[in-house]
């Protein structure tokens, strides 16, 4: 497969407003490889770039559902299993002095899953990514507020893109290098 | 003034952050202080007294090593002196942080976002603190790892019946939860640093450390649920921590120890405690840091408002352990009580009411909670009252029980001290380092308080 030399066209914005109303008009306009860039999470701005799927809840319940289990049955096998000892006359499966531990590891298995889990999702850690290779794009992380719309996408075409992207009315356009 | 209205939610009200900062400037002021600011003499002659007080600590715990827990002041019956009383003392202090962060998200509290990193921090430091403890007071400190569940020659598991044993997951889970909290909230931030850093060194450690964020709204979708969700899940966690602190207590025999308002108490004590921190730290913070405009008068005034709110709920515990000592006819409880009250250690114990019951009601006075210094030092009171509320609890209870015969007398011993003090310099010198490496207040999300942050819907 033949690697693409240009990764997509840049778009520059000055406020979070612009951004939002930028991202629906080029959704809309029919791209839809495309993504937005921001300084801080800006609400519906995943679903104007056409995100609906987010499988961070999935993945917690998974994790805590099995820390839950891992912590219950672990208890059971090593007390009342594999090493039952007698104390205090109390029964080898003595659930109510189970729970809490049980409880412990449900938040734990969540917790890591939550965290590792987003991570996962989103492909992180990945050092180096194209849209680094735009200088501005350093902004991105602190005042500016970007839309990329990818050359992978079916309607990507150098001219007519920038053409669009240029109706927009951005502070600057780039062309970004993979 | 619409915007100006907005963000202050109240007009009576200081504002969460003063107006006329931009996205750009905010950004600037806080990684400055990483980025360009240089180490003044002031924070070399704290982190060096900080970290000699650290040095301390190791020295104490080594010759601990050496020689036994024999140089501490325990003996039967108190086992659990200094050891227990600082474990308590220090995991309290750490549940402001997660309070903060989780319990005050949930309740959409938007001050709490210039406060949370530090209180995170504050967290980790203090639980990391704790952990020094409950690891050297075992006796055989290098049998430490007895404590999980490993497959051994001997064939034998914990006892998970024991709550000491329920202390150990709890506690460690809280350490690790609040260690990914902390740093999941670093994220963005760290990328802002490497974007501005211009040191090629330090670029490559916060590039690493941001893990390649670049801001995707994506990312951030997924970035707020999983955010979200953390919070929801510490929330319960928190609570659930102290309140397994207190069943060490309170599943025992021992009269002092045995009562069930001790997990709901322990829980609003370690709030309590843990925002006098809070604030015994963002006061001079803010001063030396010139950011009075990030954690302003309102900050200051909602955290002795929790202060206030939390010491009430410790005061009635005392309340109610004294009327239960009293009302259930138990000829022990009541004892315990004469004996608090009257007995060798009724010092400590006056102090404990003066300290958390008495002066904290001068909170009520609003010229009070809104003054710094005040403010600092009622914090400080709090901190010396609700160290002698675990040392009432811890040796008191103990050091006279059933039988007269095995009664028997505590004092510390100048290793005890200086164990504890160490973990003050060690919780000290963690804090020097983290206000200059990391951005100490959370900059994305002090960007989402900004009026031009906000986006109107069609």
């Amino acid at each position: 497969m033949k690697r693409e030399r240009i990764y997509g066209m840049m778009a520059e914005f000055d406020s979070a407003q612009a951004l939002v109303d930028a991202a629906k008009r080029t959704h809309q306009a029919g791209y839809n490889k495309i993504d937005a860039y921001s300084p801080f999470p800006i609400e519906g701005l995943a679903e104007e770039i056409g995100f609906h799927r987010d499988e961070v809840p999935l993945v917690v319940l998974i994790g805590g559902i099995i820390g839950g289990c891992t912590g219950y049955l672990m208890q059971y096998w090593m007390a009342a299993v594999d090493y039952p000892l007698n104390i205090g006359g109390k029964p080898p499966h003595s659930w109510p002095a189970f729970i809490v531990i049980t409880f412990e590891m449900t938040i734990l298995f969540a917790a890591i899953s939550a965290v590792f889990g987003m991570l996962a999702l989103n492909g992180l850690p990945m050092p180096y990514h194209p849209v680094f290779n735009v200088p501005r794009f350093a902004l991105a992380s602190k005042d500016r507020f970007f839309l990329i719309v990818f050359s992978s996408d079916k309607k990507y075409d150098p001219t007519r893109t920038r053409e669009f992207l240029e109706s927009l009315q951005p502070r600057s356009l780039s062309e970004v290098p993979s | 003034m619409d915007e100006q209205y907005k963000i202050t939610g109240d007009a009576q009200q200081a504002p969460v952050i003063e107006p006329g900062y931009t996205f750009g400037t905010v950004t600037e002021k806080i990684s400055a202080i990483v980025l360009t600011r240089p180490a003044s003499n002031g924070w070399f002659l704290g982190f060096g007294i900080a970290f000699m007080m650290t040095m301390m600590m190791l020295f104490a715990i080594g010759y601990l090593f050496l020689k036994g827990i024999g140089i501490w002041g325990v003996t039967i019956p108190i086992g659990w002196g200094f050891a227990i009383v600082n474990f308590v003392w220090w995991i309290g202090i750490g549940h402001a942080g997660t309070l903060i962060s989780a319990i005050l998200l949930l309740l959409r509290q938007s001050w709490r976002n210039s406060i949370n990193r530090f209180a995170e921090a504050m967290t980790l430091f203090a639980v990391a603190c704790a952990g020094v403890f409950p690891a050297i007071h075992i006796g055989r400190p290098w049998l430490a790892y007895w404590l999980f569940p490993y497959p051994s020659t001997m064939g034998v598991w914990p006892q998970f019946r024991s709550p000491l044993m329920w202390d150990v997951f709890a506690v460690s889970t809280y350490a690790t939860t609040s260690a990914l909290f902390w740093f999941i909230g670093l994220i963005p931030d760290l990328a802002t640093l490497r974007d501005r850093a211009t040191h090629p060194a330090a670029r490559m450690i916060y590039g690493m450390l941001s893990m390649g964020w670049r801001g995707s709204a994506r990312h951030w979708h997924r970035y707020e649920t999983a955010y979200l969700l953390l919070a929801g899940i510490a929330t319960p966690l928190v609570l659930s921590v102290h309140t397994v602190v207190s069943f060490d207590f309170a599943v025992g025999i021992v009269p002092g120890w045995h009562t069930t308002i001790f997990p709901p108490y322990f829980v609003a004590g370690a709030i309590y405690s843990g925002f006098a921190m809070v604030l015994m730290l963002a006061i001079p913070i803010r001063k030396i840091y010139g950011l009075e405009d990030f954690i302003t008068e309102r900050h200051l005034q909602n955290s002795a408002k929790v202060m206030l709110a939390t010491g009430l709920i410790v005061a009635y515990g005392y309340g109610i352990e004294a009327f239960m000592g009293w009302y259930s006819g138990d000829r022990y409880d009541a004892f315990t009580l004469w004996n608090r009250l009257h007995g060798p250690y009724a010092i400590p114990y006056w102090s404990l009411l003066i300290c958390n019951i008495f002066v904290p009601q001068v909170l009520w006075i609003r010229k009070l909670r809104t003054s710094p210094i005040a403010l600092f030092f009622i914090s400080g009171v709090i901190l010396v009252g609700m160290w002698l509320e675990r040392f009432i609890i811890v040796v008191v209870s103990l050091h006279r029980d059933f039988l007269t015969s095995s009664w028997g007398m505590y004092y510390p011993t100048r290793w005890d001290w200086m164990t504890y003090i160490g973990t003050i310099g060690m919780f000290l010198a963690a804090i020097f380092l983290f206000v200059r490496l990391l951005p100490m207040i959370s900059i994305f999300e002090m960007r989402t308080l900004l009026p031009e942050a906000e986006v109107k819907g069609e």
